[in-house]
């Protein structure tokens, strides 16, 4: 024993691979610099990043204008984004002609449509009925008699007046929630063996889907009216909200019915052996399937639709891109060389956040639902 | 069945005739309390949001002159944006109840869609503009001059006209955008800038430096831009033409917002018949007798709106021109009120 001069009684601590194996340089030899055409192509774009970023941060950040500066800063020759334009027409973006003293009223709508939304968005918040109940019975009616008046002493303040931001939430949060239970609908209904309940779905998905939304809302504004007895009017507002919404179902419909399909013809066939009715088996067994195949459609549509809110300019709603757009050629003590980039930038960063924001949400929702068949 | 047909048919009839069958307009308004008013979505000057976000401009300024006629309140008014396409539908409609939007006073408008222009609130026409260095005074002078254009747009036809007629030279440099045209005559391309004047005043009201820029006085085509009501109801027609009336009568009385009061006690009869002191000529319009008091109270007179939108002391800049009264050398010419 002993003639062993030394035994290591316990092991040697694993050693860090060696440099060209990982570490940050390993990761560049591995991602950027493979072989000659990565590094080309590294190269490349490199190149592209020092050419379009510096003047890219110094027009939106280090020349920018703050948003405390004045038009006459905004003027200089080598000024960059006019922000102080947005934040001095802010409340022209977010609420249109409404009336400044009353501008609180779309302030607690916003406020209580976030403190509804946000528990329903989240999978673990409890009282998930009762919130539902809230958010889609309640709020809505809360909402426009808070942002109409004329009841409880409010002043009233017509749709026309309202604008910006405002009405694009407004169109879209209605459109969404309303196109998306009416899409399932249609999908169902396109799929029922009952002729005339066939007949009809397919008539409407068909006849909405091959004309542009651009039509739908100009056939809203200009033809409506003739075919109505003068002095009925229906309300603009309200117009663009039913086109948009008829618009979107369609769409709906349509990637709900690719769900639909993607299911086997078994499990109908074993939801009807275990006796359920027609409402049965599509509540419990066949959309909650459906469905969650086609998340990303779904939200694919809800995202076109709240883009598409812009289009309701046809019938002379100002939504917040139209709304900085009248702003860029009305304001005239702002006008500069860069008051109307910066406008349209600012709406295209709000339109994104809330575009991206939806995104995000359905990935979460996508990998949370995705237990059979996660990869 | 039939009956739902015949009833909407004849609801479709009554929507695209807009015609005499209708109840009077004026007690539609004053039932209701408001003066429905068709704007555009925004044009300086003429009908756009103020840094409050709310309407102003010299065509807003008519519909609160009736609402203030109406309802001895100016503010008595509801806008209605409309785009260019919607405008006439809407009025036919019954939707707005005047339309003051930038609209120009053709004959086949007058004749053929059923709408009665009202008047002329704004002469406006084609324009030149030139950079004051270059010492140009007339378009008369531009002779060989190179004119930034848009292209597809009378326009271009006006001027080559304009051109022809007087028997001088030129080079058009044509581009499809109006905003390259801009850009293209801030760039120095070209000589001369070309549109309808009062577009000229809010282009270079974006200019680094305005002043520096002159809008020649010649006009070279109409434009004479009115508000328009439904064919049909002669009364509501009246009201508005007379307001219009009104409005220049009490400039060329020199009746102002400010001494309107005083003026009451003037012993000059066209103002008391103006002001009501006098006669009774509210009530056949429907209105009260001193319908007139109440436009200039509140709206003042239209030298008044035009200063205050679209003159020399606003960023539109523009000359009175045409737009003065006839007795300054202008076209803007009421009848007598009595």
């Amino acid at each position: 024993m002993t003639d062993i001069g030394y035994v290591r009684s316990d092991l040697v601590d694993a050693r860090p691979a060696p440099n060209r194996t990982s570490g940050p340089i390993a990761w560049a030899r591995k991602n950027l610099f493979a072989n000659p055409t990565d590094t080309l192509l590294t190269a490349l774009g490199v190149l592209f990043l020092l050419w379009i970023l510096p003047p890219l941060f110094g027009w939106t950040i280090f020349n920018a204008v703050g948003p405390n500066g004045t038009v006459e800063e905004c003027r200089m020759e080598n000024a960059g984004a006019c922000w102080a334009y947005i934040s001095s027409e802010m409340e022209f973006f977010i609420y249109g002609f409404y009336d400044i003293p009353e501008q609180w009223r779309p302030n607690i709508v916003f406020a209580l449509g976030a403190l509804l939304l946000t528990p329903l968005l989240i999978p673990k918040a409890p009282f998930k009925r009762t919130n539902a109940v809230l958010f889609f019975l309640v709020y809505p009616i809360v909402s426009y008699f808070l942002l109409a008046g004329g009841v409880f002493g409010l002043r009233y303040i017509p749709t026309e007046k309202w604008g910006g931001l405002l009405v694009t939430l407004i169109i879209s949060v209605i459109g969404i929630t309303l196109s998306f239970p009416i899409g399932i609908m249609l999908a169902l209904g396109r799929q029922s063996s009952l002729p005339i309940i066939k007949t009809v779905c397919v008539c409407f998905i068909e006849l909405i889907r091959s004309v542009p939304l651009i039509t739908i809302l100009f056939m809203a504004s200009i033809m409506l009216p003739l075919f109505m007895p003068q002095g009925t009017t229906v309300d603009k507002f309200l117009r663009a909200i039913v086109g948009v919404t008829l618009f979107t179902s369609a769409y709906m419909a349509e990637v709900v019915r690719g769900g639909l399909q993607a299911i086997p013809r078994g499990q109908y066939e074993a939801a009807a052996a275990l006796g359920l009715g027609y409402w049965q088996r599509m509540g419990f067994i066949i959309l909650p399937q459906a469905l969650k195949h086609v998340i990303p459609g779904i939200v694919n549509s809800a995202i076109a639709l709240f883009k598409d809110t812009s289009l309701v300019y046809i019938v002379g709603m100002k939504d917040l891109l139209e709304a900085v757009k009248t702003k860029n050629d009305t304001a005239l003590e702002w006008q500069s060389a860069n008051t109307a980039t910066t406008g349209y930038l600012f709406a295209a960063m709000v339109f994104w956040v809330f575009c991206f924001g939806m995104s995000r949400y359905s990935i979460y929702m996508e990998n949370r639902l995705n237990t059979g068949y996660k990869r | 069945m039939q009956k739902a047909l015949v009833s909407i048919a004849v609801a479709a009839s009554l929507g695209l005739g807009a015609t005499a069958a209708n109840a009077a307009i004026l007690d539609d308004v004053k039932a209701k309390g408001y003066v429905q008013c068709g704007v555009t979505g925004g044009v300086p000057g003429f009908s756009a949001p103020d840094s409050n976000n709310v309407w102003t401009g010299i065509e807003v300024d008519f519909c609160r002159a009736m609402a203030a006629a109406i309802f001895n309140d100016a503010e008595a008014v509801r806008y209605t944006s409309l785009t260019s396409q919607e405008r006439f539908t809407a009025l036919s409609a019954g939707e707005i109840d005047v339309l003051s939007r930038t609209t120009t006073w053709t004959m086949s408008r007058d004749t053929q869609l059923g709408i009665s222009f009202v008047g002329t609130m704004f002469y406006d026409g084609q324009g030149f503009m030139v950079r004051e260095a270059d010492g140009i005074a007339s378009a008369l002078d531009l002779s060989g001059a190179a004119v930034c254009i848009e292209s597809g747009t009378t326009t271009e036809l006006n001027a080559a006209d304009y051109f022809a007629a007087n028997g001088m030279d030129f080079n058009t440099v044509v581009f499809v955008d109006q905003d390259e045209v801009v850009k293209a005559y801030e760039d120095g391309r070209c000589d001369v800038y070309t549109t309808d004047s009062s577009a000229l005043a809010a282009e270079r009201s974006k200019f680094a430096n305005p002043a520096e820029h002159i809008i020649l006085p010649e006009i070279i085509s109409k434009e004479p831009l009115g508000p328009v009501v439904r064919a049909g109801d002669s009364q509501w027609f009246n009201l508005a033409r007379w307001t219009y009336f009104a409005l220049l009568e009490a400039e060329e009385l020199g009746v102002t917002s400010a001494n309107v009061d005083e003026m009451l006690g003037s012993d000059n009869p066209a103002i008391k018949r103006l002001l009501g002191v006098e006669g009774d000529f509210g009530t056949p319009l429907g209105v009260t007798k001193d319908w007139a008091y109440q436009i200039i109270k509140t709206v003042g007179n239209y030298a008044e709106t035009y200063e205050r939108n679209v003159g020399p002391s606003t960023p539109i800049g523009l000359e009175r021109g045409l737009n003065a009264l006839w007795r300054d050398g202008g076209i803007q010419y009421a009848p007598p009120i009595r």
